[in-house]
């Protein structure tokens, strides 16, 4: 049943399973184990950078691509869903509307990339699509009559979603656990279930044919090549379908947000930290993008208080407390980020399985 | 040995995965034509590509000229005296003729007596002077890289299969150049597939197959001997 | 140096697209101007728009050539090359600065002094950091391009920071040196001084690199080196050290051409050389990866297409760039003027 599940890609080593069972667990019961306005956006946000991180590493390691506009593809999605919601009206069909819109948009423009790019060279891709990624950004920002320009929008997700609704008052009282039952609970499960049903669909895109192929033409294209494949053809669906999840993956942040604007969605920043994210995890591993993303967006809540403390503390040498500011937190994970490179690629999921 | 210009002791070379020379013994020895012969993908191209370090013997030890260049980079290797001449030719196509030459005059400018020797040899090599590389033909090229060898002295020239896919009027160029090299005493190893030019200008010959050296001698002993031919060689070795 | 060939072949006649073809690109550039003549149709406005589309396209050239250069010489692709940018920028205008008293003055010999003190601060430290560069975050990964792309950018980004916390993260605002303000009157358009010293010194940068690749030997072993690496080695020339050599001259280019942005914008910011990096790729894609001409034309056309776009409808500027590379790369896939590689 768990085999079926993964698609029988198992975790291959015991502490990880005991990890991701833990995260899994944790993610699962986060409103009752954590109970806590902050603390539930941690995990719907932990949720939420699973499938985007995840659908970025089938590019970066199973196809072996870099791409500079997965932010924009997230983005393609949250906007879908504003939109949808404000013009349509509030509404789990004008959710459902949107988020397809996004994803099948987001489809078409990584297939218009992917061809341009890809059939020349490998290279041209991560260039390009930095260009039109920051193009893009900047004519969301432009467009301020549709968008909401650097402001953003603001919308209403359905009543069942918001803090307003209440439920189960017959049977428990509304209250399950010392959880009030309310639509944030349930808008909570809703990103829950949807980041779920994404990771496992990734996880048997990455366990099939189709990912096995792509795995052969990131060791070696030519040989792929030769052996029949299309390599164009396998990186250009590889693209479409990593830009799709991602688009779906900004649908649900935006329903958990109720708000989308380009800080939030679309930002330099925000690729980066996918970077982070997959490298520190583990390229070429969809567990990697758990353990990743885990890691990652609690170290951004916790580290950089941390990090506030530890500036205070050197604060009358020179350079130091600068060096050491919490907004200075960006600088460490760029070092980390280039020795992780050099010295771990396989990221945290590389190191467990090598340890088994 | 003493007068060896290049010996290859039991030298092995990887290439990815594969194996591809186990164990060449070679010895080359100055002022003498020597012949490396042997079918194809046997290991000759790799077994030059070895000596001038674009592929890195990981075993065994190779002596230029009384040093050991095993472990040298390939242009502190070059700098000792190996005029190279690979099997692609190794043409730079944007430059002109003439910027080929200049670059291949390592020690600084074009030696004005070795050029006009050059030209005699041959002479499209002056036609075409100013004109980009590219634009040459195979034959062209062919002599443009095999004067950019001769464009200095030096002490060993390899040369990887200088008559390949060529007419046989620019054969018979290519043949009295590297005649002319002999007769002025350098020291040449030659990978040759042309048996009939291989005779007429080897001393002597080395034989591999399957990454080995399988037989040494005369050039001469070789030629005489058809059966020989046969058994080292297989069929495939066309007389001219 | 040597004897003169005695008679020239002569070849069959090529049909008039094959005679053309090579210089193409080249014709580009004439024609987008009388294509941006013809869509606003008012000269003054045409000739301040041509040459700041011009000062901006040599600029660009300037930021992006080391880019090109490296690439091509030794397959190495940096995305961490705005840095360059940001970093020279920020040493060039603080030597500005700190000769407050120069660039205020009205004399020319001291504002121009001021400001090539400037540029040459910004040149020895972009020079001095692209040999680190290429030490600690590039030769551990050559070969790789996937790992290459990950770690440059890792760099950026730490430089980029590295700045905030000595500069500070607010942008810095400055005032261009007395001589370099002002705009000369001609034909009845205004065209800022400086725009046209930013077009001199492109001009001037693109042909003594040009003297160095194809009259020096140097230049001869870098464009072997482009085409056939493993030859120019064979010939005994170390084409590491080379290379080394060509990422730190590409480097203080960049560094170079950064001065010249934050002149040209009269603001600096950290982010400023990942923002150039956008035009720097889009110019190298469409010139040609390893192509400097390639560079040189791909640079003029987005200068002067930004530059008329901006004019008729400033919305579309940026995406006009993408629009151009799209273009340019269905005309031909592997840029204007692609770099065939011998192996």
């Amino acid at each position: 049943m768990i085999r079926s599940l993964l698609s029988g890609d198992m975790p291959r080593s015991l502490p990880l399973a005991l990890i991701l069972g833990g995260i899994l667990a944790c993610l699962a019961l986060a409103p009752f184990l954590f109970p806590g306005v902050r603390t539930v956006d941690t995990a719907a946000r932990i949720c939420i950078f699973i499938v985007l991180v995840a659908s970025y590493d089938l590019l970066l390691g199973y196809g072996g691509i870099v791409s500079f506009a997965h932010t924009m593809f997230f983005g393609i999605g949250a906007y879908g869903v504003a939109l949808t919601s404000i013009h349509l009206g509030r509404g789990f069909d004008a959710i459902a509307i949107g988020a397809l819109a996004g994803a099948g948009f987001a489809a078409a423009l990584a297939l218009l990339i992917g061809l341009f790019s890809l059939r020349v060279r490998a290279i041209f891709f991560a260039m390009i699509t930095l260009a039109v990624a920051s193009a893009v950004a900047v004519l969301v920002s432009q467009l301020s009559g549709l968008t909401g320009g650097e402001d953003g929008l603001t919308f209403k997700t359905p009543r069942e979603l918001g803090p307003a609704f209440k439920f189960g008052k017959e049977t428990f009282g509304g209250v399950l656990f010392g959880v009030k039952l309310n639509g944030k609970l349930l808008a909570y499960y809703f990103v829950f279930i949807g980041a779920l049903v994404l990771f496992l669909t990734l996880l048997r895109v990455v366990n099939s044919p189709f990912g096995r192929v792509l795995q052969a033409i990131r060791e070696n294209d030519f040989r792929a090549e030769s052996i029949g494949y299309r390599v164009v053809y396998y990186r250009v669906a590889a693209t479409c379908l990593s830009a799709s999840v991602a688009a779906l993956a900004g649908s649900l942040y935006a329903v958990w947000l109720r708000y989308v604007g380009p800080d939030t969605v679309l930002s330099m920043e925000l690729m980066i930290d996918i970077l982070l994210m997959v490298v520190i995890g583990g390229m070429g591993t969809l567990y990697g993008a758990i353990i990743g993303a885990t890691l990652f967006v609690l170290a951004q809540n916790y580290l950089q208080n941390l990090m506030g403390a530890a500036s205070e503390l050197v604060q009358d040498l020179p350079l130091l407390p600068e060096l050491l500011s919490a907004d200075r937190w960006l600088l460490w994970l760029g070092v980390l980020f280039i020795l992780s490179v050099y010295f771990f690629p396989t990221g945290v999921v590389g190191r467990l399985r090598e340890k088994r | 040995m003493s007068d060896a210009i290049l010996t290859l002791d039991n030298v092995y070379t990887n290439i990815a995965q594969y194996h591809i020379l186990q164990g060449v013994d070679l010895v080359v020895p100055r002022g003498a034509v020597t012949m490396l012969l042997g079918r194809n993908g046997v290991g000759k191209t790799t077994t030059l590509r070895s000596i001038i370090g674009h592929w890195r013997a990981h075993q065994g030890c190779i002596l230029f000229d009384g040093e050991d260049i095993t472990k040298l980079p390939t242009p502190a290797i070059a700098r000792l005296g190996l005029g190279f001449v690979p099997e692609d030719m190794g043409i730079f196509a944007d430059l002109t003729v003439e910027e080929n030459m200049q670059l291949a005059a390592v020690s600084g400018p074009i030696n004005s007596a070795r050029l006009d020797w050059i030209f005699t040899a041959f002479p499209p090599l002056k036609t075409f002077w100013k004109s980009d590389a590219g634009t040459l033909s195979g034959g062209q090229k062919q002599m443009l890289s095999i004067a950019r060898a001769m464009v200095e002295e030096r002490k060993l020239y390899l040369i990887d299969e200088p008559t390949k896919g060529l007419a046989p009027a620019i054969i018979s160029t290519m043949a009295k150049a590297l005649k002319d090299l002999k007769q002025q005493g350098s020291s040449v190893l030659l990978v040759e597939q042309n048996f009939a030019v291989a005779k007429a200008l080897g001393d002597s010959a080395n034989v591999m197959d399957d990454g080995r050296m399988i037989w040494s001698g005369e050039m001469a002993e070789l030629g005489r001997d058809a059966a020989l031919q046969e058994r080292l060689m297989g069929l495939s070795m066309e007389a001219h | 140096m040597s004897a003169a060939p005695e008679h020239a072949p002569t070849m069959a006649q090529a049909t008039l697209a094959d005679r053309i073809g090579p210089y193409m690109p080249v014709l580009l550039v004439p024609l987008l101007a009388l294509a941006g003549f013809l869509a606003i149709m008012n000269p003054a406005s045409w000739l301040t728009l041509t040459v700041s589309g011009l000062a901006m396209g040599m600029m660009i050239f300037i930021m992006a050539s080391g880019l090109t250069l490296v690439f091509g010489l030794m397959d190495v692709i940096n995305f961490g090359h705005g840095a360059f940018v940001s970093v020279g920028a920020f040493v060039g205008i603080t030597v500005l600065m700190a000769l407050g008293q120069m660039t205020a003055a009205p004399s020319l010999l001291l504002n121009l002094g001021a400001v090539l003190l400037a540029v040459i601060g910004a040149i020895l430290a972009t020079g001095a950091m692209g040999w680190a560069f290429e030490k600690v975050i590039v030769a551990p990964v050559y070969g790789h391009h996937l790992k290459q792309i990950l770690v440059t950018m890792g760099g950026l980004i730490v430089v980029e920071q590295l700045i905030i916390v000595l500069w500070g993260p607010e942008e810095i605002y400055f005032n261009r040196p007395e001589a370099l303000k002002g705009a000369v009157t001609f034909a009845g358009a205004a065209i800022e001084k400086y725009r046209l010293v930013a077009v001199a010194v492109g001009l001037a940068v693109f042909a003594a690199m040009r003297w160095v690749l194809r009259r020096t030997k140097i230049g001869l072993i870098v464009r072997a080196g482009v085409e056939n690496g493993e030859m120019v080695e064979a010939l005994g020339y170390r084409l590491k050290l080379v290379f080394v050599g060509v990422f730190i001259a590409g480097s203080a280019l960049a560094g170079l051409g950064g001065v010249m942005w934050a002149l040209y914008q009269e603001v600096i910011t950290a982010h400023m050389g990942n923002h150039a990096m956008i035009l720097i790729f889009i110019v190298v894609i469409i010139g040609g990866l390893g192509s400097v001409e390639g560079c040189f034309i791909g640079a003029l056309l987005v200068g002067l297409l930004q530059n008329y776009i901006a004019f008729i409808e400033p919305k579309a500027a940026l995406i006009s760039n993408i629009a151009l590379m799209v273009t340019i790369l269905m005309w031909r896939p592997m840029g204007m003027i692609p770099v065939v590689k011998a192996k």
